[in-house]
């Protein structure tokens, strides 16, 4: 007998064989370069490289996964663990749609939103990388000039403002102590920097949980 | 065959697999967009999400394209074009990169050529170490979400003020991160204020984007309230930098 499936479980069937399927189109890739050109890859150089490279990225994916898959919803996670990018355009994308439409983003109205608004982002961000690659030579020297360049460094400030704006005001409450406790660290531990921000997003917002929960329990929200 | 970092059929090898992610997104967007409807979910607030999700995408799109471009001085078009499609970001994909030129000798942002064996390498080294994500969602996406499911059943109002924490902990940390050069100001130098003001000047646009749908009642400015704040902040860094930097 066929068993019905429910929305979410249909989400997780296709997200598992698509994601899988993906991986495997991935591995591909190097695989068919190097027997289209007839090489091997340089074993010892691939050895040192993933040791230098993989324990980091695996430990921080591992993190990234646990954290952002209860924000980004089911399909927002499969998708965008696939398309990638996802602090700096796939994550601030759903969370402004679910501002927007004023749905809980752990509702079943949350979740298609959050799917959708995934989807658009990573088709759009896949044309405009599509339409640059084609046109890379009259664009370069445009979109790499010294007057532009400011504008593409200062991104996550331009994207977080905004973004930090609506969720603060509505949440002020247990804002305030994670918020403190981040610009103290940032601003006086000099090892705080760009490269380490994904680093402390897990333990920002273990601190912001354990702050509500606490405030919680006393009744304080 | 010769072997060159942008030989065309690289660019079909890339193209090919990219059109397949392609093909993701487009499938879970007709299934999300499906399922609103039985949900019987406001078509013009779908359309509004679209919209805005699209403008809000642009800038840091235009932003990957210029990250492609800096890859692409090293590696050809099609590796960064493929790895920033999919998975990568430009930091990761620059250390992936960087360490595994290292690793053959070669000194990133140097490299005036590569061999198909090198260029090999350096496609597995960046593939093999950013996959952990794909499988892993499989693995624990659907044990994550019934945990917070069985949270929202045995206490609701927990379970909303979960999910706002994790919201408020993950841009905390990134207010923190637009500070970490704040200090530079203790020795008299104020670029570290620059990331400062323009997230002032993001905050601030929203805040004004708010006001005047208040005001007017404009409630399709909702739908601009983010682009505008980015864009604006964007904007603004220019004159900014000029000025602190």
């Amino acid at each position: 007998m066929k068993k019905n499936l429910t929305y979410m479980d249909s989400v997780h069937r296709d997200g598992t064989i698509w994601n899988l399927s993906v991986m495997g189109i991935l591995m591909v890739f190097p695989l068919v370069v190097g027997l289209l050109f007839g090489t091997a890859p340089d074993w010892k150089g691939l050895a040192m490289g993933l040791l230098a490279t993989a324990p980091m990225y695996w430990a921080v994916g591992i993190v990234e996964t646990i954290t952002y898959v209860p924000m980004l919803g089911a399909g927002g996670s499969y998708l965008s663990f696939v398309t990638g990018n996802i602090t700096n355009l796939k994550l601030p994308c759903a969370l402004g749609a679910l501002e927007q439409a004023g749905v809980k983003a752990n509702s079943e109205e949350g979740e298609v939103i959050s799917t959708i608004a995934i989807a658009i982002s990573s088709i759009v961000t896949t044309v405009i990388i599509i339409v640059g690659v084609l046109l890379i030579a009259p664009l370069e020297p445009v979109l790499q000039s010294p007057v532009l360049a400011p504008a593409f460094a200062q991104i996550l400030p331009a994207l977080f403002g905004g973004l930090g704006v609506a969720f603060v005001s509505k949440n002020w409450k247990i804002s305030v102590a994670p918020v403190v406790l981040m610009l103290v660290l940032f601003i006086f531990v000099p090892a705080l920097n760009a490269g380490t921000v994904s680093i402390m997003v897990p333990v920002s917002i273990l601190f912001t949980l354990a702050v509500s929960r606490v405030m919680y329990k006393k009744g304080l929200l | 065959m010769d072997f060159s970092v942008n030989s065309p059929i690289l660019f079909v090898l890339v193209g090919l697999i990219i059109l397949a992610v392609l093909g993701q997104s487009v499938f879970f967007l007709v299934k999300a967009l499906r399922r609103a409807k039985e949900l019987g979910m406001d078509q013009k607030k779908l359309r509004h999400t679209m919209r805005s999700a699209a403008m809000f995408t642009v800038a840091p799109a235009v932003a990957i394209v210029i990250s492609v471009m800096t890859l692409s001085k090293d590696l050809g078009l099609p590796l960064p074009w493929l790895r920033l499609s999919v998975v990568g970001s430009m930091s990761y994909e620059t250390i992936a990169a960087t360490n595994a030129e290292s690793a053959m000798g070669l000194v990133f942002g140097q490299v005036t050529s590569l061999t198909a064996q090198q260029y090999v390498t350096i496609a597995w080294v960046m593939t093999l170490s950013i996959m952990v994500g794909i499988w892993l969602v499989p693995v624990l996406a659907k044990r994550l979400q019934s945990g917070m499911d069985l949270m929202e059943k045995r206490d609701k109002k927990w379970g909303d003020t979960f999910q706002n924490a994790l919201f408020i902990g993950m841009i905390s940390a990134f207010l923190g991160y637009v500070f970490c050069d704040f200090s530079t100001i203790f020795v008299g130098d104020t670029s570290g204020l620059i990331p400062v003001c323009v997230m002032a000047v993001s905050a601030l646009l929203m805040v004004l984007t708010a006001l005047g749908m208040k005001v007017t009642g404009w409630k399709w400015l909702s739908e601009y309230a983010l682009p505008i704040s980015l864009l604006g902040g964007m904007a603004a860094a220019i004159p900014i930098t000029a000025w602190l930097g």
